[in-house]
């Protein structure tokens, strides 16, 4: 039984990528896809680059977030300060070979029924987020996959057009498997593995299972405080630090 | 879960238009008898209706040989009508049976067995329920009122098993309810039924209530679709209607029709029955309370009192005769005149957490004082956290295993009664100090040869949430007579709390142990 877990927005969090990868592995993870933010706010991403690279590597499905893509291009005057800050910092930590693996990262991957984007299916590499169900059916449409998913919005979300071309929304609730049927067109946003932003500061991921056709949304609860002491070490912004122990 | 069903799929399919979820089943052809779907044979039409058809199904295998499966149950094939693959109706009531089905378990639903893709051939096999639906003996009503609180009881308690598995059904009635051989009720058809954490497939499809007319809820007229208490005013609908012969609020078509149930009350069943007793006519009238947070709180709150009718507690509802007046109901008019629900309809898990049914097991005559003291304020404590809780005190009356008891009967009706006045004195600060009105609290002694059988047994016909009683304190005793608190903790599937009462110092409590056993140890009860 192939089962896909779904990791995105992992933001240099080492702490939080390390739970995630041992509770997808103990629950029977087959495959792997990255939806993107490796860096950026987090004090490892170094070590998250080349978690990832290895893993695609073996045959991991990643894209290329936002946050990959500055780190690639560097900061631009236009950019607040404190974004700015994160971004060089960011870039300092990374040796030419992963800067090269980021910038060689494709804006959507494609594999059998799935579309693994970012920010959204109709502009990957516009960063537009899917906010509501308005965006959603725009994504959708923009694909015949039956089944998206996407990061960039941090909390986690459920979206679905049905036959009728009704659009509805769900907030999942933790570890409670959904079926996914495929005669409607599903839009999965498992939530920030690494920048968590629900009022739960645990990491987010989905686990996906395109045989029986269904997705477990987990919550894994990781060591935030070594993760906001390094960040704070590292001399990045308190702020992002601090958001960590209230998951905002 | 891709369909490979034998069955011709080739000729006198529709065309594809677009990508394939818009042309949902019109590939397949009707289905008729012999046909092989899935490795189903169907054997036997058995029913035909507006939204789907039966088929009696056995597994047969690639060469069409039966290849029964061990353990499992006769089975029944339900097919959805499409037409023309644009019946939202249809189309989505089944996504939601198939979504919601595979969730479910016990022996309140039919066990789930397969289901099959909407893009070939929309299906779900699930077990056959032998036997009719209650829906025939409405033409009987009214009923022995007997069968009508039997009915009640087995609906309700079928009810609270599945609110405790997260979803509400949504459209109880008659039709939608069977039996199995050993009387526990079955609820089927589960199209319009919302699954707390799954995705409500149906919130967004249509513009009109979903439900059947005469048991809809007021709340569902309002488009709520997560309370279930919604349930129990469908199944208050049905005990009316079995009670009385009457539908309670008649058989709406419109939806002018079906808000009128938010101020028009129905009249009392004991001016349509003279017969039903008071507190059945409250029973039902609590069901049918238009806010539901005035009707129980949860179905096993309703089974107890139909269980337990001499303590259901008595209010104005009994003993309506007429119905509300002109003036009163114009009064409700004008407030339900664009009322909205409340923005946020409380989840069945949320419901079902603050009206829980606490047990307090007491053993009023052989429990030391202290133990006593230390278990009332426990139990204090309890139902002070949980302002919708029940509180039933029970306490067990040991009687001989074997018919001849040396106790006569008026001997034991005296004993009775001895035992029933000390747990009402036991709980008496409790109900004064909580204010515990409108029937949350009860008083049961059960004559039993075994107390921890008989309280365990107790929870579970009354699902019960939570046990809370005392420890043998004696150590000698325990020894003797094994733990009463033991058993329930490991045989109840509820949660325990066993209270010892605090003593001062160790070596006091390892005194007591030493100390001669008491004469009789054999009447002692639950501690």
């Amino acid at each position: 039984m192939t089962k896909i877990a779904v990791v995105t927005d992992l933001h240099a969090n080492r702490e939080a990528v390390e739970a995630v990868f041992a509770h997808a592995r103990a629950q029977g993870a087959t495959e792997w896809a990255f939806l993107g933010d490796f860096v950026g706010y987090g004090a490892d991403p170094a070590w998250v680059v080349d978690q990832v690279r290895e893993m695609v590597d073996a045959g991991a499905a990643a894209v290329c977030g936002n946050h990959d893509e500055a780190a690639v291009i560097g900061s631009t005057p236009q950019m607040r300060a404190e974004a700015r800050a994160v971004i060089d910092w960011t870039r300092a930590q990374l040796d030419p070979g992963q800067l090269d693996f980021l910038a060689a990262l494709p804006f959507q991957v494609q594999r059998e029924d799935r579309l693994y984007v970012h920010a959204n299916a109709f502009a990957p590499s516009q960063w537009e987020y899917v906010q509501g169900r308005a965006d959603a059916v725009r994504s959708i449409h923009a694909t015949t996959c039956h089944y998206t998913f996407c990061g960039h919005v941090h909390e986690p979300r459920l979206y679905h057009l049905g036959a009728t071309g009704k659009a509805g929304d769900f907030t999942p609730t933790p570890e409670v498997p959904i079926p996914l049927p495929g005669y409607r067109q599903w839009l999965v946003i498992p939530g920030s593995a690494g920048q968590p932003r629900d009022g739960n500061p645990a990491a987010c991921y989905a686990m996906f299972e395109p045989g029986a056709q269904r997705v477990t949304y987990h919550r894994v609860p990781y060591d935030h405080e070594s993760a906001a002491a390094k960040i704070r070490a590292a001399g990045l912004p308190d702020r992002l630090a601090a958001r960590l122990a209230e998951g905002i | 879960m891709r369909s490979s069903g034998a069955f011709n799929s080739g000729g006198g399919g529709g065309s594809r238009r677009g990508t394939d979820w818009h042309d949902i089943g019109s590939l397949a052809p009707p289905l008729e008898k012999g046909a092989i779907v899935d490795g189903f044979l169907l054997e036997k039409r058995l029913h035909q209706g507006g939204m789907a058809s039966m088929w009696r199904v056995s597994r047969v295998d690639a060469e069409g040989n039966p290849a029964p499966v061990a353990d499992e149950p006769p089975l029944i094939m339900k097919v959805p009508r499409i037409k023309g693959g644009e019946d939202p109706a249809t189309i989505v009531g089944y996504e939601v049976e198939q979504m919601i089905m595979p969730a479910l378990t016990g022996q309140h639903v039919p066990r789930y067995v397969a289901r099959g893709d909407f893009t070939r051939q929309p299906f779900i096999v699930m077990e056959h329920i032998a036997g009719d639906t209650l829906r025939p003996r409405l033409a009987e009503a009214p009923l022995a009122l007997d069968e009508v609180v039997e009915i009640g009881i087995r609906v309700a308690t079928a009810l609270h098993d599945l609110h405790r598995q997260h979803v509400v059904h949504l459209d109880i009635k008659p039709s939608n309810i069977m039996f199995r051989p050993d009387g526990a009720a079955v609820l089927v058809d589960y199209g319009l039924s919302r699954h707390e954490h799954l995705p409500d497939l149906l919130e967004e499809e249509f513009s009109l209530p979903m439900g059947t007319g005469p048991y809809m809820s007021p709340e569902q007229v309002q488009f709520i679709r997560n309370d279930p208490r919604s349930d129990l005013f469908a199944l208050g609908v049905m005990l009316y209607h079995l009670t009385t012969g009457e539908r309670p609020f008649g058989a709406p078509s419109s939806v002018r029709g079906l808000r009128k149930r938010l101020w028009i009350d129905p009249i009392p069943p004991r001016a349509l029955r003279p017969d039903c007793p008071p507190w059945l006519q409250e029973v039902i009238l609590k069901c049918l309370e238009v806010q539901p947070d005035k009707r129980y709180q949860t179905a096993a709150q309703l089974a107890l009192d139909l269980q337990e009718p001499g303590q259901i507690v008595l209010t104005r509802r009994a003993e309506k005769m007429v119905r509300s007046s002109q003036w009163t109901r114009l009064k409700r008019w004008f407030f339900a005149l664009g009322a909205e629900p409340q923005e946020t309809a409380p989840s069945a898990t949320e419901v079902l957490n603050r009206s829980s049914i606490v047990m307090a097991a007491v053993d009023v005559d052989n429990a030391a004082p202290e133990l006593l003291d230390q278990l009332r304020e426990t139990v204090r404590r309890i139902v002070l956290t949980e302002p919708g809780a029940r509180l039933a005190c029970v306490s067990v009356m040991r009687i001989a295993r074997i018919g001849n008891d040396a106790l006569t009967d008026h001997q034991g009706k005296s004993l009775h009664v001895k035992q029933l006045v000390g747990l009402k004195h036991w709980a008496r600060p409790i109900s004064k100090a909580l204010n515990l009105e409108d029937g949350r609290l009860t008083f049961h002694v059960l004559e039993a040869p075994d107390p921890a059988d008989a309280l365990v047994d107790f929870a579970r016909r009354n699902q019960v949430d939570h046990i809370v009683m005392g420890a043998r304190g004696n150590s000698l005793l325990r020894r003797y007579l094994g733990s009463v608190s033991s058993t329930v903790v490991a045989e109840s599937l509820c949660t325990v709390t066993v209270v010892r009462a605090s003593a001062p110092n160790n070596s006091e409590a390892g005194d007591a142990a030493r100390q001669p056993a008491p004469d009789s140890p054999g009447d002692s009860a639950p501690s």
